[in-house]
Formats: structure tokens, C-alpha cells, sequence
């Protein structure tokens, strides 16, 4: 998942957030192509040497490892059933490699690297009203909000169960209005950091210079 | 101290339009989008819910932010994929899965929040238990299979109908999530509404 | 100085400031009063979070409502929870992220932040996780975030709330050794006793208003022991 990244001075670490984009984006529409086994498992092999170089401790690995292997099982046995073995494996093992891939990207690129990657792949797309820094600020805050809900779904959980309410499908109800309000205090306090929204938009930068207040 | 809402207050822009809190919402529903793939909320006997409780944060983006923003938010969630994230249930992303016999269902997603908040916004008034099961069948469950099912027989050189049996196994799930999106659409409507009633709406849009 | 000048604010039909009439002067500003009194709204006007329905709100001579975003360079806010306020994952970028768009190179940005790591003692926390933080790290890095723009005031709303009372003496001295001039809301009545004026507000009017010791003396008389 994303927001799991591991400081490190690898190699690996060090390749530019962009580059590291560009290469999963590729290998994600590229291996959808591939239909030979041989060079799956030479990709596969190729990630499982950048993770040693990364020194990606084994506790990690095995964790991601076993959350991957059931799903890419079951999309294989769905295959299997449906055009037979061959496919089945081709299928699991993409599945493995690309996750694999894109799970090392998180891991050693920095939160806002990846969204400077973003915001300058961006960039050529701003005459049709794209703004690359809009886009960099919602990517941020969504990997921001993400343990946030984590936190929060267990303090309702919490909360629920010290009233003695154990298993409630009312439990969503409750989370979505207490994570609403958090969302409502980020962008405040978005204001309050002089993010507003006319901030993000090229060419249209605050009348600097003749006020400046630092 | 809860400051209560209202209209005096800063950090609305021109150009597009979107206001800070607005961008903080949208951002929210991605995550919900991202966090609701590897923590479903509700596990479902029999029915293998990884693989789709994402519809479920379509639904609650459409039905909850209305079709403007939830349709952004699921977007945002769609380019997450695209750049190759591992957003999707079991971490998987890119453009390859988009490509892939699944992948309509993913691109169908913004536009089935889109839809589910277009009606949502149209009944707004009269939004209770029954309007936000039509709204959120609508969206959250047809728009997607008439997007994904062609999608899937294209991708995977089936017929249609295969694709629609294949598919149809999982409307039991789905129908059980429109469901639960409801129940929490509507108590949410009473404790925090987003979305401005009659002619705000517009406005709102616009502001 | 902050002017406040003939200032009302409703929510609707619920009106929650009436007839504000202040100019904020003095290096330290203490707001008190109980829940619902309109401090917190109070607050969010010095730096035009809120635009007031009446009156207006200048901050050296900018009307908020027409000049909101160089007032809000002038005037930082730190909120009463620091997790709606730390906007990117990690301490440094967090801190990173309010000097963004404001015209500064990589370099310059990279040597702000570390310097203020250092000033505020989190520098073995740069690359950690913000919400992984204690409590306590948290605000302090919320109030260091706010700080790293060097504005020229601060607006602190119940900055202390949160927090154990070790985190509340600490932060509390930070806030007393500003060299910025602050306005606090606080229910904290220690961290305000040697401020130089204490407005106390009451059901959304000033209730009394002049030095620390009068104005905490006044507020507590107003509400006396069930």
C-alpha cells in the first residue's frame, strides 16, 4: 500500500522519484504484453535483486510476499479454469512482478519526490487546464488521509465497543462524519498555510515583491 | 470547539473552481477509495469482497460529496492507478490491470460516482432509505457493469454473454453494498451534509 | 497591529460575535472564555479564515476581506489539533510544504527546514512519519511548520488542550518566547497569567478586557463554584 516509505541511502533510494515513475508505468503496460514465462521470471528476478540492493529488511518483503500470494492464487486458479495452466501461470506471475514493482517504488521514493515526479509529468498537460501543483497537493494529502482513516476506524471501533456495541454495519456512518470533519479542518488549515486554491495556478503568482511580508 | 460552517469564508477561488476544503474532500474519498481495498470494512461470507468493496467507496464518494467532487475523488483514486500505485485490492495498479478484462470496471468507477451524485443532487430533497438505494444502484452498480462487462468481453475475447455471467456472480456483493452506502449516505445526510440543497447546488459548483 | 472594527459574525440565523470593537497591540493576547462564547470564531477572523457578515478586520492596515491571502502570510494560525494541520507525511516535507510558491530555491528551502529542526529539537525526527508522532512532537511541529514562513504574528487557538501537562509547560514557554506577537485563545489560564492583555469573551461580546490578572480575576468571578 502506498505511505510505506523506509529512509535508506541505497542505490535504488537514489534513483530520481521520476525515473522510478516512468519505469513502473512502463512495466505495468508493457508486461500485460509479455507471454512468455521465461522473461516474467527474469523480471521477476530482476525486482527481487533491486530489493536486495535496496536492503529491504526480510520481515518487509515477507509481509508484502503474503499479502500478494493469495490474490495472485486466486486470479490464477480463475484463469486456469478458464483457458488452462499456461495462462494461469503467465497471469500469476505478472501479477507478482508488478506488485513486487511497484511496492519497492513506495518503499524508496519519498512522498514529495513522487509528487515533484508527478507535477512535472504534469506540466506539458497545463494549457488544457491541468494544474500539475493541484494534483501534487491532492496525491499528498490522499497518502496523508490514509492512516488517518486507519486511526480513526479504530477509535469508532473503539468507541462502539466501550458501549457495547461489538459488531455494527453503523459503524461507517460514524467514521465518514468524524474523517468529513478532519477534512474540513485540513483545508482550513490549508488557508491558514496560504495554500489557497489561486496559490496552485501558474502564471497567476501573488502580487510578490511590492508586499512581501518575510 | 466545532466552528459551524457557512458561506463567509475564505478560500474560495476562481479558474476551476475548487476551494481548499474541497480539494481536502476529494482527497479523503481517494484514500477511503485506497484504504477500502485492503481493510474492507464489512467482510461478506462467500462473497470474495477484496476483489470489489471498492465500489462501495464509489458509491459513498457519489452519494456523499455529489457528483462534482466525488466524481474528482474517484479520478484522483484512477490516476493513482494508472501511474502504476499499488492502490487496487492486493496491490495492484497500472495500466496493464486497466488494459486487463477488470480494468473497465476501474475506469467505470469515476463515472459511476459521477452518476450517483448527479442523482443524488436531483433528489436531494427527497433523499431517504428508498431514493438513495435507486441513486446508488444506478450508479454504483449498473453504470459500472455497462462499462466494464463490454470491457471485459473486448479484453478478454469473450461474448457478452459470458462476460455478463462471469460478472453477474458478483452482483449479490454489490447489491449488499449499495445497501450498507445507503444506510451510511443517509445518516450522514443528517449529521453532515455536503451537499447544498435546490438552487446552492449550482452555485456551490461554481463558487 | 490587528484592528477590529465594529465586528459581528452570524452562522445563519445563529449569530455568534456581536459588536467587536479591538486593536491588538500588545506582544501577548489572551482570549478567554467558556464553550460557545465566540472565541474560536474570534480567532479565525485575525487571519481571514473567516471573513466577519459585519464590520472588518485589518491586520497593518490589510482589510482581510479583500487582501486574506497576504494577511494570512502576516498572521499564522496553530490549531487546537495538529493532526488536521500537518499536511504531508513526513516532519521535513511537512515543514517543506508551507515555503513552497514562495519564490525559494531547493537549497534555500532544505536550509530553512533543517534550521528550524534544530531550533525546535526535532531534528533525529526529520524523515519520520508525522503521525507517528507523540502528542506533543506534533504540535510542536505544527507550531514549527507555522513558524518556518516567518510571519509576524501568530494565532494560537487552544494551543494546549491536547496535551499532558509536561507538553503544556513546554509548548507554554515556547509561546511566552516568541519573538513573533501572538494572540492566544486558550482555556489554559496559567499559560495566559503574565500576558499583557486578557479579553474575556462572554455569549459573543467582550466581558471584560485589560491586564491578565484583572481580566482571569473577572472571568472566574463570572463563573462561580455549583
Amino acid at each position: 500500500m502506498l505511505s510505506l516509505h523506509r529512509e535508506g541511502r541505497s542505490p535504488v533510494h537514489a534513483v530520481p522519484a521520476g525515473v522510478k515513475l516512468l519505469v513502473l508505468f512502463a512495466a505495468g503496460t508493457a508486461l500485460f504484453f509479455v507471454r512468455s514465462v521465461a522473461v516474467l521470471g527474469g523480471a521477476l528476478a530482476g525486482v527481487a535483486l533491486c530489493y536486495a540492493l535496496a536492503r529491504v529488511p526480510w520481515r518487509v518483503v515477507a509481509r508484502q510476499v503474503l499479502t500478494v500470494v493469495p490474490f495472485a492464487v486466486a486470479l490464477s486458479a480463475v484463469q486456469w479454469l478458464v483457458t488452462g495452466w499456461e495462462a494461469a501461470v503467465l497471469v500469476g506471475l505478472r501479477m507478482l512482478v508488478l506488485v513486487m514493482l511497484a511496492n519497492l517504488v513506495t518503499l524508496t521514493t519519498r512522498t514529495s519526490a513522487m509528487v515533484a515526479a508527478i507535477e512535472a509529468v504534469l506540466r506539458p498537460l497545463a494549457p488544457l487546464g491541468v494544474r500539475p501543483e493541484r494534483v501534487g497537493l491532492l496525491v499528498a494529502m490522499t497518502i496523508r488521509f490514509i492512516p488517518v482513516i486507519k486511526e480513526q476506524a479504530d477509535q469508532v471501533r473503539a468507541a462502539q465497543r466501550a458501549r457495547g456495541v461489538e459488531r455494527s454495519t453503523a459503524f461507517l456512518a460514524p467514521l465518514l462524519v468524524k474523517t468529513l470533519r478532519l477534512a474540513d479542518g485540513l483545508g482550513e488549515a490549508l488557508d491558514a498555510r496560504g495554500v489557497d486554491g489561486a496559490a496552485a495556478r501558474p502564471g497567476k503568482t501573488p502580487r510578490s515583491g511590492k508586499d512581501r511580508p518575510l | 470547539m466545532m466552528i459551524r460552517r457557512s458561506d463567509g469564508r475564505s478560500g474560495r477561488t476562481g479558474g476551476s473552481g475548487l476551494r481548499t476544503k474541497d480539494m481536502a474532500q476529494i482527497a479523503l474519498f481517494a484514500a477511503i477509495m485506497v484504504v477500502l481495498g485492503f481493510f474492507p470494512l464489512i467482510e461478506l461470507p462467500l462473497v470474495p469482497a477484496p476483489f470489489t468493496s471498492q465500489t462501495l467507496g464509489v458509491i459513498l464518494a457519489g452519494a456523499i460529496l455529489g457528483a462534482r467532487r466525488g466524481g474528482l475523488a474517484i479520478l484522483l483514486f484512477v490516476v493513482l492507478v494508472v501511474i502504476g500505485l499499488p492502490v487496487l485490492p492486493g496491490g495492484r495498479g497500472g495500466l496493464g490491470v486497466i488494459m486487463g478484462p477488470t480494468g473497465g470496471f476501474v475506469l467505470a468507477y469515476p463515472v459511476g460516482a459521477f452518476v450517483t451524485g448527479l442523482l443524488t443532487e436531483r433528489l436531494w430533497r427527497r433523499y431517504n432509505h428508498a431514493t438513495a438505494l435507486f441513486c446508488n444502484f444506478v450508479g454504483g452498480a449498473l453504470v459500472l457493469y455497462a462499462i466494464g462487462i463490454p470491457w471485459m468481453a473486448v479484453a478478454a475475447h469473450l461474448s457478452l454473454a459470458k462476460a455478463f455471467t462471469g460478472s453477474v456472480v458478483f452482483l449479490p456483493g454489490d447489491v449488499v453494498k449499495v445497501v450498507i452506502g445507503s444506510l451510511a449516505a443517509v445518516t450522514v445526510r443528517r449529521a453532515y451534509p455536503m451537499i447544498a440543497p435546490g438552487r446552492r447546488t449550482v452555485r456551490d459548483g461554481r463558487a | 497591529m490587528i484592528e477590529i472594527e465594529g465586528v459581528g459574525h452570524r452562522y445563519g440565523e445563529h449569530r455568534v460575535l456581536r459588536d467587536v470593537d479591538l486593536r491588538l497591540t500588545e506582544d501577548r493576547v489572551g482570549v478567554i472564555g467558556s464553550n460557545g462564547s465566540g472565541k474560536s470564531t474570534f480567532a479565525r477572523l485575525l487571519n481571514g479564515l473567516l471573513i466577519p457578515t459585519e464590520g472588518r478586520v485589518g491586520v497593518d492596515g490589510l482589510d482581510t476581506r479583500r487582501r486574506g491571502k497576504e494577511v494570512r502570510r502576516r498572521v499564522g494560525f496553530v490549531f487546537q489539533d495538529p493532526d488536521i494541520q500537518i499536511v504531508m507525511p513526513t516532519v521535513a516535507e511537512d515543514l517543506a510544504f508551507g515555503l513552497k510558491g514562495r519564490g525559494l530555491g531547493r537549497e534555500e528551502i532544505r536550509a530553512r527546514v533543517t534550521e528550524v529542526l534544530e531550533e525546535y529539537g526535532l531534528s533525529e525526527f526529520r524523515d519520520h512519519p508525522a503521525h507517528l508522532l507523540s502528542g506533543g512532537q506534533k504540535q510542536l511541529l505544527a507550531i514549527a511548520a507555522v513558524l518556518v514562513t516567518g510571519p509576524r504574528y501568530v494565532v494560537f487557538d487552544e494551543p494546549t488542550t491536547l496535551l499532558d501537562l509536561r507538553n503544556k509547560r513546554r509548548i507554554g514557554k515556547l509561546v511566552r518566547e516568541l519573538d513573533q506577537k501572538v494572540v492566544v485563545v486558550s482555556h489554559d489560564l496559567d499559560l495566559l497569567a503574565e500576558f499583557d492583555r486578557v479579553i474575556v469573551f462572554d455569549r459573543g461580546r467582550v466581558a471584560a478586557d485589560g491586564p491578565a490578572e484583572e481580566s482571569i480575576a473577572a472571568y472566574v468571578a463570572m463563573h462561580p463554584p455549583l
